[in-house]
């Protein structure tokens, strides 16, 4: 299965045989170009595109290794080697921001990612096609809102005293928490946005994985007396866990990218010793205080790194059961 | 199938049966309540806001917040500006990913390989924040709408999609074309792009709600808050409590509670009344996305 490779089809269609003669194409590398002038004239806006927008910024991450001056520019500012990579691991900032960063991955990894599962097994369960519908409906919507709008229901749900999550907890625990500035509540609250906002939209790919599950196993083991349960763990499970692995594997290559937007919006002064992780780091550093070496070295770490997780993630699947992405 | 499952019924199955059912129902008021309670909170009153923590239905009918919200000259600005964006922005990015798929789904041209492969590189790789934030501004586009728009103008998994689509059209089609005289502009014009509408409709939506929901960009790029977008218009007002920017009429006690609450579902109301063709199209795209071998 490949998500990244292209399915080039090396199909040369007929007409090019036909309407394109040998004898032009040995006319000379100029008339061979010129029968694809109005081709290359389309790619050249997104060629355009990519070499700015997206090749730009890799050459720029050279200032990673400068003390980058505005009015000097990338090309000229003088060369520093890995001086801002030594500062950056030798600050108290580092190890708090992998770690931070490593344990909300880890409770993604740990809670959202097997609640998704459950919640597209039990809506594989479900026999009325109505109630499954309106349940999928509903939990889909959450996907669709920004995370400016979770975080504005969370900062009203959560709200000092009126809040009525504030309430609700703070009575059932018989305590007076202010959750929204309160470190202790802050990865809590992250890991149930994330659950409220991705869950229901997670189920799908597992919902399409399990409708190719092949009925008759379904059939034998019912006329072999197997119950329910041991259908889903003997039948069901182990026919998804090739799509698990994958969104595993993805998932582990992200490691990572904890959602910069949503962190943002969540962080305050209260709670930046826990909320802080490499993506708003470099904001606060690149943008707010100006140090824009300092935090491309810090940015450049963690995209190297994310490129070693995804290629070595993808290394143990294949081992696992050579169902790599690439 | 579904016959074969009641035959092999089982007491204990119907019970897990009913379980389940009231247990997803669950999940998905789950999903919703909040909504409700945004919608409820918008029409209270603010008396009814500072005295009850949770309703589904307001004791009182106000309609004070939005009339705050509404009048307010910076909150309409952002309406109108955020729309615009997102209409131009859509229009610009789909064009430019159609326009760049279709000669890369042409496997004879030569160079397409190494462009598809330094696209493929994007997808794992990329220049971080402050070097694109530097691109974006000696290029002089800080604090203007270009920054929100052209910066994510090529989805690359959208290109790659898109390509691997026009490439399973019958070529027989391109074929008439070309003996009638039409150059690939105008066979993308006249034939590949009217018998795609339904897959660029579905990439128009992914387009069009990343931009609505952007707030990364205009906070990095737009310095001005007089062009702000709602999305840090509702951040300003919520999360920073800095009702300032709303600059609601000053004889009267602005609600400051409820303007919070509106704010929130105006900037939500077009994405549940587009959400029938999100919920449709994104799950297909989605699964073109992902599945495909």
């Amino acid at each position: 299965m490949t998500i990244l490779g292209s399915t080039e089809s090396n199909a040369v269609t007929a007409t090019e045989v036909l309407v394109v003669p040998h004898k032009k194409r040995r006319k000379g590398v100029r008339a061979h170009f010129s029968q694809f002038k109005w081709l290359y004239l389309l790619l050249l806006p997104g060629l355009i595109y990519f070499a700015t927008f997206r090749y730009g910024p890799m050459y720029g991450a050279i200032i990673a290794f400068k003390d980058y001056v505005p009015f000097l520019g990338i090309q000229d500012s003088p060369w520093v080697g890995f001086r801002h990579f030594e500062d950056f691991f030798s600050s108290p900032d580092f190890p708090r921001l992998l770690a931070n960063t490593l344990i909300l991955a880890l409770l993604s990894l740990v809670v959202a990612f097997p609640l998704t599962i459950v919640t597209a097994l039990l809506l594989n369960e479900l026999r009325l096609n109505i109630v499954k519908r309106s349940v999928q409906t509903l939990i889909y919507i959450p996907h669709f809102l920004s995370w400016t709008v979770v975080a504005s229901l969370t900062y009203l749900l959560f709200a000092l005293d009126i809040g009525p999550l504030t309430q609700l907890i703070n009575g059932v625990l018989g305590t007076d928490i202010s959750f929204l500035t309160d470190p202790a509540w802050f990865r809590p609250i992250i890991v149930l946005q994330d659950i409220w906002k991705n869950t229901g939209w997670g189920t799908i790919i597992f919902l399409a994985a399990l409708a190719s599950v092949d009925t008759e196993q379904y059939e034998a083991a019912i006329i072999d007396g197997a119950g329910r349960f041991q259908r889903v763990w003997h039948i069901t499970l182990p026919s998804i866990r090739p799509t698990i692995i994958v969104l595993l594997v993805l998932q582990m290559g992200q490691v990572l990218n904890t959602g910069f937007e949503q962190i943002y919006l969540m962080t305050n002064a209260l709670n930046r010793q826990v909320a802080d992780v490499f993506d708003t780091y470099v904001y606060f550093m690149g943008i707010t205080q100006g140090s824009y070496s300092y935090s491309t070295a810090v940015g450049l770490f963690k995209a190297v790194v994310g490129v070693i997780l995804i290629f070595g993630a993808n290394w143990i699947a294949r081992r696992f059961n050579q169902t790599g992405i690439f | 199938m579904a016959r074969e499952k009641y035959r092999f019924n089982t007491r204990g199955g119907r019970v897990f049966d009913v379980f389940n059912v009231v247990l997803l129902s669950a999940i998905g008021v789950i999903a919703l309540v909040p909504f409700v309670f945004v919608i409820a909170g918008s029409f209270a009153t603010e008396a009814e806001l500072a005295t009850r923590s949770f309703f589904l239905w307001p004791e009182t009918f106000s309609l004070r917040a939005y009339e705050s919200i509404l009048t307010s000259p910076a909150f309409i600005r952002a309406i109108i500006t955020t729309i615009l964006v997102t209409a131009v922005g859509t229009a610009i990015q789909l064009l430019l990913t159609a326009t760049m798929a279709y000669p890369l789904s042409k496997s004879n041209l030569p160079g397409g390989r190494v462009v598809l492969y330094a696209v493929i590189v994007t997808l794992v790789f990329g220049g971080g924040m402050i070097p694109t934030f530097l691109v974006v501004k000696d290029l002089g586009l800080l604090d203007t709408y270009w920054a929100l728009i052209l910066p994510l103008a090529i989805n690359p998994f959208s290109l790659i999609i898109i390509k691997n689509f026009f490439q399973q059209l019958p070529a027989e089609l391109e074929e008439a074309a070309k003996i009638d005289g039409a150059n690939e502009l105008q066979t993308l014009w006249r034939i590949i792009l009217p018998l795609s509408t339904p897959v660029l409709a579905t990439f128009a939506l992914f387009y069009a709600v990343g931009i609505w929901n952007d707030f990364m960009s205009p906070l990095l790029y737009l310095n001005d808050s007089s062009m702000w977008t709602l999305q840090m218009f509702l951040r300003q007002v919520t999360v920073a409590t800095d009702l300032s920017i709303v600059d609601a009429d000053p004889s009267q006690l602005p609600p400051a509670q409820g303007i919070k609450f509106a704010v929130i579902v105006v900037a939500t109301l077009p994405i549940l009344l587009f959400y029938p063709f999100l919920q449709k199209h994104f799950a297909k795209g989605m699964l073109i996305g992902s599945v495909k071998g």
